[in-house]
């Protein structure tokens, strides 16, 4: 008999008999009830409490908030997708600028070595933020492929404020998750850290250095 | 200053511990640590309805043991419709073996790893060491306990036994980094060093913290980002895990990671939440051209059978119960020279390596209960560690290996020589009316009892005589 086999077996042969699967409820990670400034309140406190910056913009000049936060943090060399509206309205407005744009759509074995060694940063869309956590949902794409938000030492996320929802269940939930998942699936809280060292924190250890979200409103800027 | 190599073994516990408690470093090392994690965790829980979370935690954890087969044949199922391939290994050795195949039929010399306490538990590491494949650790904490030829003395902060001064020195002597105490340059060297190792490794292993059969989606908690990389830059991914590790649906995954994260360390949230649901597809650009699930039983299924050991199972290793456990804290993870140490550990290691060898870890608890009250998934530890002992004295079910390895006939006699004298009133008033009578010829040095205190002596009159002779009006009592 094989090790599936046999492994099954057992668990079906179960000496004390088969146990009744309890029905589960959930209220307790759902319904928060918080308008849109105490979620997005909430959002800001808690990303920035794990070191996430957040920058804020109105819809229509974002790039302009973008173009701040580059030369704010010396970024020479942006990696960035194409197709998507993130990227394809920062490839228009820094065609003619210093910044070097960096092509994401190449096969990684082509470009590694440039990947990790000679990319300022990485700039993502994000599908969506959860407000209970500060965090930011990532759906990598062959646009925008998974390690453009990893491996470069800054990440810089654009996040539309309506698109921030109370609790990771609620986002699982709402977008039917289940119903098809991407071969990566990301929630983002925050620039790399660790405290492996006697508790103390040190960012960037292995991914990025920093974390800046651009926020995007439709509706006035908050203060 | 770094520790010379040493081997610790469950068997040598109180020899072990006793070591650790003279260790003023070690005790310092983990008092601070702990005390830390504690208070952090009281404080993220502080607005949250704690016991219905739990409620719902442990509810999805024991849902998903009752579907258990079936939920595994269809993770199965999901997991290959993704392009993810799927492997069984009844034990330790069997799944060492299986990834050494894989490992081998891509020619890959070099492994970089994440965190994996499974891969732990089967000493994967030096498994392909011995086939001539390097295996390296690249969570920062796993890195500097490999560096330092050790095992992780915590499920979730390996080198939770070092400090900065420590880890200095580990670094400057195998990597020849400054000595120093600042934690950002130490940081930013590891960095340095585990990036050109990620870029040229050929196989990358990680554990998994819930593998969803509804979805066929591997999920990894993490804060580094060593998981990802690990998962993402080798062509090939391999994750272990633990049978018990399946959850039934998605919508199971919100709660276990809130309760994950906050009992663990006290965090809100981790930094990455890394959902994996298959290799790269044909038009992306990065990430594995194949992964694979290995499955492990080693002892699980044995455990699933007895009713009360199945609690075992819902453990989602946040490491909760050993934050609180006044015993791990003074003694420290080594001392228990298991895989997992601390309650956890004293639970579930009797069934990975019988009783013979781990019988003194349930009795490594003052049972106060501290760790069932703050396992997320209400694990009733203490009654665990209770029946462990039973089991250990052959008093159980005989349902764990190595059952009755402790029973010693003296003892057995003696406690039913007790029994019977506290059931027959006459007698126990003659026996005590005797033993305060022949309270000179008390031995001074009964066993491990006076190694610490001084021999109790019987009173010249028993508690109950002296109440009778005072109800008389005899005097004082
Ligand atoms: S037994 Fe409970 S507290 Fe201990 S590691 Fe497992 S889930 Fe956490």
């Amino acid at each position: 008999m094989s090790s599936r086999e046999q492994i099954l077996k057992r668990l079906r042969e179960r000496s004390d008999g088969p146990l009744t699967a309890p029905v589960s409820d959930f209220a307790v990670v759902t319904g928060r009830g918080w308008d849109s400034a105490e979620r997005l309140a909430r959002f800001e406190r808690l990303i920035g409490s794990v070191h996430g910056e957040v920058v804020h913009a109105p819809q229509a000049r974002w790039i302009e908030a973008l173009s701040e936060v580059l030369v704010a943090k010396g970024v020479r060399r942006l990696a960035l997708g194409r197709e998507h509206p993130v990227p394809a309205e920062a490839r228009q407005a820094l065609a003619d600028s210093d910044i070097e744009l960096v092509d994401v759509d190449r096969d990684i074995e082509a470009w590694q070595r440039e990947q990790f060694e000679s990319v300022d940063a990485g700039l993502t869309s994000t599908r969506g933020g959860i407000a209970e956590t500060g965090s930011l949902w990532l759906w990598p794409t062959a646009d925008e492929p998974r390690l453009i938000s990893l491996v470069p030492p800054i990440h810089i996320a654009v996040l539309d404020a309506e698109s921030i929802e109370d609790t990771f269940f609620d986002v699982v939930e709402r977008h039917g998750w289940a119903q098809g998942m991407p071969t990566n699936a990301l929630l983002v809280s925050g620039p790399s850290k660790t405290a492996d060292i006697e508790q103390t924190l040190a960012y960037g250890v292995h991914g990025p250095k920093a974390l800046v979200v651009i926020l995007r409103h439709t509706a006035e800027v908050p203060a | 200053m770094s520790a010379a190599v040493q081997t610790f073994t469950p068997k040598a516990f109180h020899r072990q511990a006793h070591d650790a408690l003279g260790n003023p470093q070690i005790r310092d090392n983990f008092r601070r640590a702990m005390d830390g994690l504690m208070s952090k965790r009281r404080d993220v829980f502080s607005d949250w309805d704690l016991e219905t979370l739990r409620e719902l935690g442990a509810n999805i954890r024991l849902r998903a043991l009752a579907k258990l087969p079936d939920l595994l044949e269809q993770l199965e199922a999901n997991c290959q419709a993704n392009g993810i391939r799927v492997h069984w290994a009844a034990d330790g050795d069997e799944a060492c073996r299986i990834i050494r195949d894989i490992c081998e039929s891509h020619d890959a010399r070099a492994v970089i790893k994440g965190k994996s306490m499974v891969s732990e538990e089967m000493h994967l590491n030096d498994h392909l060491e011995q086939a001539g494949i390097e295996a390296l650790e690249s969570d920062l904490g796993e890195y500097l306990v490999q560096l330092n030829q050790q095992t992780p003395s915590h499920i979730i902060m390996p080198a939770i036994h070092l400090n900065t001064d420590e880890i200095s020195e580990i670094m400057h002597t195998k990597t020849g980094t400054e000595r120093t105490r600042d934690v950002d340059y130490m940081t930013a060297a590891a960095r340095q060093q585990l990036r050109e190792r990620f870029m040229a490794a050929d196989v990358g292993v990680s554990g998994v913290n819930f593998a969803v059969a509804e979805t066929g989606t591997l999920c990894l908690v993490e804060n580094e980002g060593n998981g990802r990389m690990t998962t993402t830059v080798p062509p090939v991914h391999i994750a272990v895990t633990g049978i018990e590790k399946v959850v039934e649906q998605l919508r199971d995954v919100p709660p276990l990671y809130a309760l994950l994260t906050r009992s663990a360390t006290g965090q809100h949230v981790t930094t990455y939440f890394n959902m994996i649901s298959g290799p790269r597809k044909a038009d992306e650009h990065d990430g594995p051209r194949e992964v694979h699930l290995v499955l492990v039983d080693n002892g699980r299924s044995s455990i699933y059978q007895d009713d009360e050991l199945l609690d075992t199972l819902r453990c989602i290793r946040c490491g909760a119960c050993m934050n609180h456990c006044p015993v791990y804290t003074r003694v420290g993870g080594h001392t228990y020279g298991t895989t997992y140490p601390g309650p956890i550990g004293s639970i579930l290691m009797p069934h990975m390596l019988g009783l013979e060898e781990t019988k003194d870890l349930p009795t490594a608890s003052s049972l106060c209960g501290a760790c069932g009250e703050v396992c997320p998934v209400k694990i009733p530890i203490p009654d665990l560690l209770v029946r462990l002992r039973k089991e250990s004295v052959g008093e159980g079910r005989g349902n764990v290996p190595g059952a009755g390895v402790k029973r010693s006939g003296k003892e057995v006699a003696a406690w039913k020589s007790f029994q019977w004298l506290a059931t027959h009133p006459a007698a126990w008033r003659r026996s005590t009316a005797l033993a305060g009578k022949l309270q000179a010829l008390m031995p001074s040095s009964i066993g491990p009892w006076t190694d610490h205190r001084t021999a109790p002596k019987p009173a010249k009159a028993s508690l109950h005589a002296l109440v009778k002779r005072h109800r008389r009006g005899e005097g004082e009592a």
